[in-house]
């Protein structure tokens, strides 16, 4: 499983990669979140809003800090 | 019947390809709407009372509990705060609420979808009115442009939309509303409205797309696609309250220090101070307050302690409300990550025509109010 944070370094980026990381260590997934900050690579998923929560290459959330609770909902599915 | 009612009103994890709420029968969707409709009528319920009880339950407080003079110095400041904080911040709750669900309405991909294919003119009032109640986070603004102009939408229409969505905001108008009134606030919303629609329509008549950096249009790619989320009415609540969550959440304390700043100023500092020169007569200080505001960087709850300070001691309205536009509507932070897509020509301009725009309001009610 492949986990990705598109965001250029707001506030808003580094909660949701703080909210995924945990959520990945609560379900003991051993796998780590990547951050994705170069806007080229960011515009490479077509999303217009940031922070986005990317999981094996399809985004999750556009725009939205999403809750650990949410992110292990997401991570389950 | 209870279980199958508390499974539904679960907040999708906004999830654009879940096939869950499709194969959901339609029955205990309705009932869960009908939960939500109820809890929302008591919430307001407990809102309009609460309203209602914030300027009797303040002079109490203040003039019985704590015993104040009524005439005093500090009794009006005081006053001034007990009756401010809680009213201004119950409308802020209210109208994040209810903008929250008129925005998820709204998406950005939503947004684009509408404004793709629309010409200028017609394009800048539509996006300037987008603007308004599209979610925008000026961290945004880069993936948000590219966005845009990949599936052309003209660049002066793109730039209409950037000036309208963080300036003309939900809780710059409440806050507007609460401590001056609807005509300060219709007064704002709609030359903040004007400048939008304005400076991107000129912006897109000076042919200014060469100065975007080339990469940009490189990458563009054909089509706008954009996968609806399935809300729901029990969805939308929840992104409401998401909403006041973050939003009040996150602007509460500058509210309060911003009221107690107010009242300060209210007891203490005299009325008329700053007349001469900020009043009507000095024309010169709505340049200065744009000059001023450009580089300073705040939210519009940051601001707008200011703006009462400096009205409530004699400033003239024009230049408070081109100072309050010129920091929150143009940001330094904002202009260093558009600089990733704009060459500094166009950042020049950009800024140039949006403070220009903002210029013409504050003299234009200097004059006429």
């Amino acid at each position: 499983m492949r986990i990705q944070v598109l965001g250029t370094g707001c506030a808003k980026c580094r909660q949701l990669t703080a909210n995924a990381e945990q959520a990945v260590a609560e379900l003991g997934l051993g796998v780590p979140v990547e951050k994705v900050e170069d806007v080229r690579e960011i515009m490479k998923f077509r999303v217009l809003s940031t922070p986005a929560l990317v999981v094996d290459g399809a985004v999750k959330s556009p725009g939205r800090v999403l809750t650990p609770e949410a992110i292990k909902d997401l991570l389950r599915a | 019947m209870p279980l199958p009612v508390i499974e539904t009103p679960r907040p999708a994890p906004a999830c654009c390809t879940a096939p869950a709420p499709a194969a959901k029968p339609a029955a205990p969707a309705a009932s869960g709407a009908g939960r939500t409709v109820l809890l929302l009528a008591l919430g307001l319920g407990l809102w309009a009372g609460a309203y209602a009880a914030v300027k009797p339950l303040s002079e109490w407080l203040g003039f019985e509990a704590i015993g104040l003079a009524r005439g005093s110095r500090l009794g009006q400041a005081v006053a001034f705060f007990l009756y401010d904080a809680p009213k201004v911040l119950l409308l802020l709750t209210l109208v994040v609420f209810l903008v929250g669900i008129v925005r998820s309405f709204f998406t950005a991909e939503r947004t684009r979808a509408i404004l793709a294919g629309k010409r200028e003119s017609a394009g800048n009032v539509l996006a300037a009115l987008l603007g308004v109640v599209t979610p925008f986070c000026s961290c945004s603004a880069v993936p948000l442009f590219l966005g845009f102009v990949e599936v052309g939408i003209p660049l002066g229409v793109t730039l209409s939309f950037l000036v309208s969505a963080p300036m003309v905001n939900e809780v710059a108008l409440v806050l507007l509303f609460g401590l001056f009134g609807w005509k300060v606030a219709a007064l704002y919303l709609a030359t903040g409205l004007g400048i939008a629609i304005l400076s991107g329509f000129v912006l897109g008549r000076l042919k200014l797309e060469r100065h975007v950096e080339p990469w940009v249009y490189e990458s563009m790619k054909a089509g706008a696609t954009f996968e609806r989320e399935r809300l729901g009415f029990t969805g939308r609540v929840e992104k409401g309250l998401e909403a006041v969550r973050d939003v009040v959440g996150k602007v509460w304390p500058w509210v309060l220090g911003g009221i107690a700043v107010g009242a300060g100023v209210h007891g203490y500092v005299p009325e008329r101070l700053l007349a001469s020169f900020m009043g009507k007569s000095a024309w010169w200080s709505v340049p200065a307050a744009v000059l001023v505001g450009v580089p300073l960087y705040s939210n519009a709850a940051g601001i707008i302690p200011v703006v009462e300070a400096l009205l409530g001691k004699g400033a003239a309205l024009g230049t408070v409300l081109a100072f309050m536009m010129s920091v929150i509507g143009l940001s330094l932070p904002e202009l260093i990550i558009l600089r990733k897509v704009l060459r500094p020509p166009l950042i020049a301009a950009f800024v140039g025509v949006v403070a220009a725009g903002m210029l013409l309001v504050g003299w234009l009610f200097n004059a006429v109010l």
